[in-house]
């Protein structure tokens, strides 16, 4: 039976459905136009009978595709959970009757809503396979992580304490990083009072006396290709030697570089041994080894300046414009390295916003206060080093008024600055169709030059060699609630390169990725979509008899999961793919799809509506929603009984990203008045899950009205909106507007 | 009775808001049998009373879309709503875990429908809202509640309305003979994720929360910026119900200071900088009155944003206290600006005070010998067993940093259960 189409429709008649709408007629509907095997009607289909009747269907062998036309797709998910069967929801609750009046005038156009809801489902069901995942990785327990560092080593530890053994690659000549070179670390335990060690050396053994972990050191990864689940990563040695891993999953722990202080020329850095970085101020105190420090003239100091935010927060050339977040615990630990070893030593921190939050931040800057450390809020504007100590001049915000003061040594924060890679889309990729291959080799030269640093990943991806930044160079993720939503799937950064932070975030952000490399491993092997579709088990696949070699989908895609083979053609990688269908969207000849998502699966949705002759002035608008915010958007006017016109057919998609413009070309030819495409907010600070769905969706429209112009159709029959998960109010009045466009306009010319 | 599945291998999360959430989804999704416990009748914790997110200004429910999705879809995923954990013993592998579940008075069959909230006339505090508006005795508590079941307040038991509630009901989803119940769970380890509650303003005697109509906190000023709150998305003035023009912000108010929390909640200024673009958007000039501004890392981009924006006045300067003018119900701010020493006496149309995180966590319920600091959160300094904190149990964060707390403790809790299961490597 395996792959025969046995249609199963279930009516609920609860929740008012019963009594608003003939469910004779829909089971009718379903059975004589969606062409169902048979279908069935239910007082109450949520409830364990309901689900039970089902399941005995099933058990049967009587239907493997259901249609279920009860509430939205939203609502009672865990009940119409059924395995190894298709499953299309007509909404005729929150889609048609609690947004309907239920008055007698009503009654006729809120049943045709609910007729082609239902045709809409029974025809979205004879398109729709059940996915099975594609099998094309193994379970590959080993995780690569990029940077030796305390980031590094804590990611390999917590991996492998979960039995996922781990690849340190550090490109120095021994593991600890930026750590390494610290004397003590800030508090990071209660009473948050004292410096700290470190931990490096304790992590350092910890990574040694593990079986499971291998250390490459002096090595950088030279190619990085395939997927995850089957990544093929080339490690090479400085010495020339080459070695290959296979790999399930990626952590990037390539952490960060000190600030370069000679650009600070007014800090008198590059003229002066006595002003210093934090940084060679860990080496001085380590020089120290509990004595006093002393500079590198020899002289004891008995007074030194801290200056905050040196090049940083501004926006001057050349200066970080961010907060790097670690640099003030870091000065008042310093300043405790002084009052520590003679109270009598002068420790002045110059500060605008003194940044110490959290439980442990305060009471260390408390401490700080405690052992004598003076803060000042001032701006430093000059340092004047021809003398034989430095005079720091500034203004003192406290007092308004410009002072100066002398010291012995002066430590400039200066800050982070991430160890990234190449940003994929630093220059934008305008490549053309037909352009040459030596324009693309230019422009991608042009690409290098203008970033001109290593590549970290080199990862073999036909989007460039790393992962793309989001900001100030930092490859962080773009989304607050998912701090961990990586462009490229399977590889996660963690540590300063991601934002910037202190060592204790490093060590938490470690384990944290860890944790999102281990569920890639997991969700590739079996062929389970990443987050935000986490388990979809479809995969996008295509024709090659098709294809054209346009490359727009190997482009389009947001994740750069789409290589070109020698002769153009796509090869998808699965396990890369987060199934947005952005490429389904993008394909000029439609040859892309999914098992349960594809052309087809909407097209015929669209093509299934009943569409009612010109005279009898009920048009039709199409409605294409993001699944995640607009629909539920809709769902939620509906919930709180907002009415739109019964004129509406919303068909949910994925993103607006999986939106082909054929869908739009037929519903215009075939009589539909109007069409609403609702997406997320696109630009920079884009909600978009699927990052340039909704902007692709909005640039492809823009090209749709020339085909409106060759159908003789207004501008206005078709409209692209930004829609948030809030605008419940916002969505029902988009529709009713465009039904009132309608009105004024005149019905479709195109309606058979 | 609540049928709930446990055993050493499965991991137990304390609390549903987003961290809890994300610890049990990233667990799930890995394979591990999770239990999520939650106090309140849904999940989402406060990201749901959250009108925006800062600095993307993007709204909380589209993540919150996508953390439910995942537990509507994952079967090993077990939610018990209306839960608390009244007390954990045992030790790594092997926890016992007693678990309190209140009466929702509404089963499973519920279908979201809305009759019995037609049918009711009572109305009770709106807790959702901090008490600014009121829900029916029958009530969803907010329009994307999951599991999306209605609630019987249990105030109504026992009247006449309830009886309605449940007549109105053709599903036989309303029990009003529903009990409290207790479940006792085996579980190998265990992540508190019990978050952060507002600390309470009324303690701040000099700002006068108690007696000053138009002194209001940062979370009830996020609720009436919600379209959907109980202002409908209107700054107004609780005294006489017109929309302020003139907002103050209050930095640290009761925070970094030995008489109330002694912590920095970290969120209070982003938060803050957040509510100014609100301010904006509705035509009314704020001033912030702050010792530092905290926006840590890129959040410093949003701070210069805010900045450029002519409506909002920076003072740094601790309120000294708030007087009331009688007349126009104005609180009247007294304090010295610091930067130059100058004395003030400002009167607002409407203050708002940004209080900290206190964090929620009853110690009482842990074992013996569990790591909590002085300020009461969690830490996690690896002599815990198999206990681990998540995100505000464990310090003072902001979601993205809470939510990335979560994800590493999945990691930590899934190395106890593996290790019980014997199946590293």
């Amino acid at each position: 039976m395996a792959d025969e189409l046995l249609m199963g429709a279930y009516i609920c008649k609860g929740c008012g459905i019963g009594d608003r709408l003939d469910c004779g007629r829909l089971e009718t509907t379903a059975t004589r136009d969606g062409k169902a095997k048979f279908a069935k009607s239910h007082d109450f289909l949520c409830s364990a009978e309901g689900v039970a009747m089902i399941q005995a269907d099933i058990d049967a062998g009587e239907t493997n595709h259901l249609i279920i036309g009860a509430c939205s797709r939203r609502a009672k998910v865990e009940a119409f959970n059924f395995q190894n069967v298709t499953l299309s929801r007509a909404n005729l609750r929150e889609g048609v009757i609690w947004v309907r009046p239920d008055t007698d005038d009503a009654r006729e156009t809120t049943q045709e809503m609910a007729d082609d809801y239902i045709r809409m489902a029974c025809a979205e069901s004879k398109f729709m396979k059940l996915p099975k995942g594609s099998g094309e990785q193994p379970l590959n327990k080993n995780i690569l992580v990029v940077g030796g560092g305390i980031t590094g080593m804590t990611a390999a530890i917590e991996a492998s304490k979960a039995g996922y053994p781990a690849f340190i690659i550090e490109k120095s000549g021994q593991l600890g990083g930026v750590m390494a070179q610290l004397n003590k670390r800030v508090a990071t335990k209660s009473p948050y009072a004292e410096p700290e060690d470190t931990t490096v050396d304790a992590l350092i053994a910890a990574v040694e006396a593990d079986s499971k972990i291998t250390v490459h050191l002096n090595a950088t990864v030279t190619k990085t290709s395939g997927a995850p689940g089957r990544f093929s990563v080339d490690i090479s040695t400085e010495s020339g030697a080459t070695t290959n891993l296979s790999i399930g999953a990626i952590v990037q722990a390539s952490g960060m570089k000190q600030y370069d202080a000679n650009q600070l020329t007014e800090f008198a850095y590059d003229k002066s041994d006595n002003v210093v970085t934090q940084l060679e101020l860990e080496a001085m105190a380590k020089a120290a080894n509990g004595g006093p420090i002393k500079r590198k003239d020899g002289k004891e100091v008995n007074s030194v300046v801290f200056v905050q935010c040196a090049g940083q927060r501004s926006d001057k050339e050349g200066h970080l414009p961010y907060c790097s977040g670690f640099c003030c615990t870091a000065s008042i630990k310093q300043a405790m390295y002084f009052k520590d070893q003679n109270p009598g030593v002068d420790t002045v921190i110059m500060y605008d916003d003194l940044r110490t939050p959290g439980a442990g931040g305060e009471d260390f800057y408390r401490s700080g206060q405690k052992k004598g450390v003076i803060f000042t809020k001032s701006s430093v504007s000059t340092i004047d080093a021809s003398g034989a100590d430095l005079t720091i001049n500034f203004h003192d915000k406290i007092l308004n008024e410009d002072q100066s003061m002398s010291a012995d040594l002066v430590v400039l924060a200066t800050g982070q600055v991430p160890n990234s890679g190449p940003d994929p889309y630093a220059v934008p990729m305008e490549l053309e169709d037909d352009a040459s291959a030596e324009d693309k080799q230019a422009a991608a030269d042009a690409h290098e030059v203008a970033i001109g640093v290593d590549s970290i990943l080199n990862l073999d991806y036909r989007q460039g060699t790393d992962l793309p930044h989001l900001k100030h160079g930092f490859t962080d993720s773009h989304f607050i609630c998912f701090p961990y939503e990586t462009r490229r799937t399977g590889i996660y950064s963690a540590g300063p390169v991601r934002r910037p932070m202190d060592s204790m975030q490093a060590s938490v952000d470690a384990t944290g990725a860890a944790m999102k490399a281990i569920l890639e491993i997991e969700s590739a092997a079996k062929g389970a979509a990443a987050h935000p579709r986490s388990g979809d088990l479809s995969f996008p696949s295509f024709r090659i008899e098709g294809c054209t070699q346009c490359k727009r989908c190997t482009v389009e895609c947001p994740f750069g999961a789409i290589n070109e083979d020698a002769k153009g053609y796509p090869q998808y990688n699965e396990s890369r793919c987060r199934r947005c269908g952005t490429c389904m969207g993008a394909c000029p000849v439609r040859v892309i799809s999914f098992e349960n998502y594809s052309v087809d699966s909407i097209g015929q949705q669209i093509k299934n509506v009943d569409i009612p002759e010109e005279f009898d002035e009920k048009p039709r608008i199409l409605v294409l929603a993001c699944e995640n915010d607009a629909y539920p958007a809709l769902d939620m006017a509906a919930q709180n009984k907002l009415e739109y016109s019964a004129f509406a057919r919303i068909v949910p998609v994925r993103c607006l990203g999986s939106v082909n413009t054929i869908w739009l070309t037929d519903a215009l030819n075939s009589g539909y008045d109007g069409v609403i495409l609702m997406g997320c907010q696109k630009g920079d600070d884009y909600q978009c899950h699927f990052v340039k769905g909704s902007e692709m969706a909005h640039y492809r429209m823009s090209k749709i009205a020339d085909t409106l112009k060759t159908l003789n159709l207004e501008e206005e029959r078709v409209a692209t909106y930004e829609v948030a998960i809030t605008d419940v109010e916002r969505t029902a009045q988009l529709i009713n507007d465009m039904a009132e466009t309608v009105e004024k306009i005149g019905m479709s010319p195109f309606k058979f | 009775m609540t049928d709930v599945v446990a055993t050493n291998e499965t991991i137990l999360v304390v609390g549903g808001g987003v961290s809890g959430m994300t610890t049990a989804l990233e667990a799930a999704e890995a394979g591990k049998q999770v239990i999520l416990v939650e106090k309140r009748p849904y999940v989402g914790g406060r990201i749901t009373q959250l009108y925006k997110y800062f600095p993307k200004l993007c709204f909380p429910t589209c993540g919150l879309e996508i953390n439910q999705r995942r537990t509507k879809q994952n079967p090993n995923v077990t939610v018990l709503t209306m839960a608390e954990v009244t007390s954990l013993t045992g030790s790594e592998g092997n926890y016992s875990a007693t678990v309190k579940i209140s009466p929702r008075y509404v089963n499973e069959n519920c279908t979201a429908c809305g009759a019995c909230e037609d049918a009711v006339e009572a109305e009770f505090d709106n807790e959702y809202n901090y008490g600014l508006d009121k829900h029916k005795g029958a009530y969803r508590p907010h329009r994307m509640a999951y599991p999306e079941r209605y609630v019987i307040d249990p105030a109504m038991i026992g009247t006449a309305d309830a009886d309605k509630a449940k007549a109105a009901c053709k599903f036989d989803a309303i029990n009003l003979e529903m009990q409290e119940e207790t479940v006792e769970l085996k579980v190998g380890a265990v992540v508190y994720a019990t978050g952060w509650r507002p600390y309470d303003a009324n303690k701040i005697q000099p700002y006068g929360y108690d007696r000053y109509k138009n002194v209001i906190t940062s979370v009830e000023f996020e609720r009436m910026n919600d379209p959907m709150g109980p202002t409908g998305g209107k700054i107004l003035r609780p005294s006489d119900g017109k929309e302020a023009k003139d907002i103050a912000f209050i930095q640290c108010a009761g925070s970094r200071d030995r008489n109330y929390l002694k912590h920095c909640s970290r969120i209070c200024c982003m938060a803050t900088l957040k509510q100014t673009t609100y301010a904006t958007d509705a035509d009314a000039k704020s001033t912030v009155y702050y010792i530092d501004i905290r926006a840590i890392d890129r959040f410093e981009d949003f701070y210069q944003k805010v900045q450029k924006d002519e409506n909002v006045k920076f003072i740094k300067s601790k309120v000294a206290n708030i007087t009331e003018d009688r007349e126009t119900g104005n609180p009247i701010l007294n304090g010295v600006d610091t930067e130059g020493y100058n004395r003030y006496a400002t009167p607002h149309e409407l203050v708002v005070l940004a209080v900290g995180m206190e964090p929620s966590l009853d110690a009482s319920t842990l074992p013996e010998g569990i790591s909590i600091n002085e300020h009461g959160f969690i830490e996690n300094d690896g002599t815990n067993g198999g206990i681990f904190a998540a995100g505000c149990a464990s310090d003072a964060l902001d979601v993205n940093r809470a939510v990335q707390s979560a994800t590493a403790c999945a990691l930590k809790a899934i190395q106890v259960v593996n290790r019980v299961a014997g199946s590293e490597g």
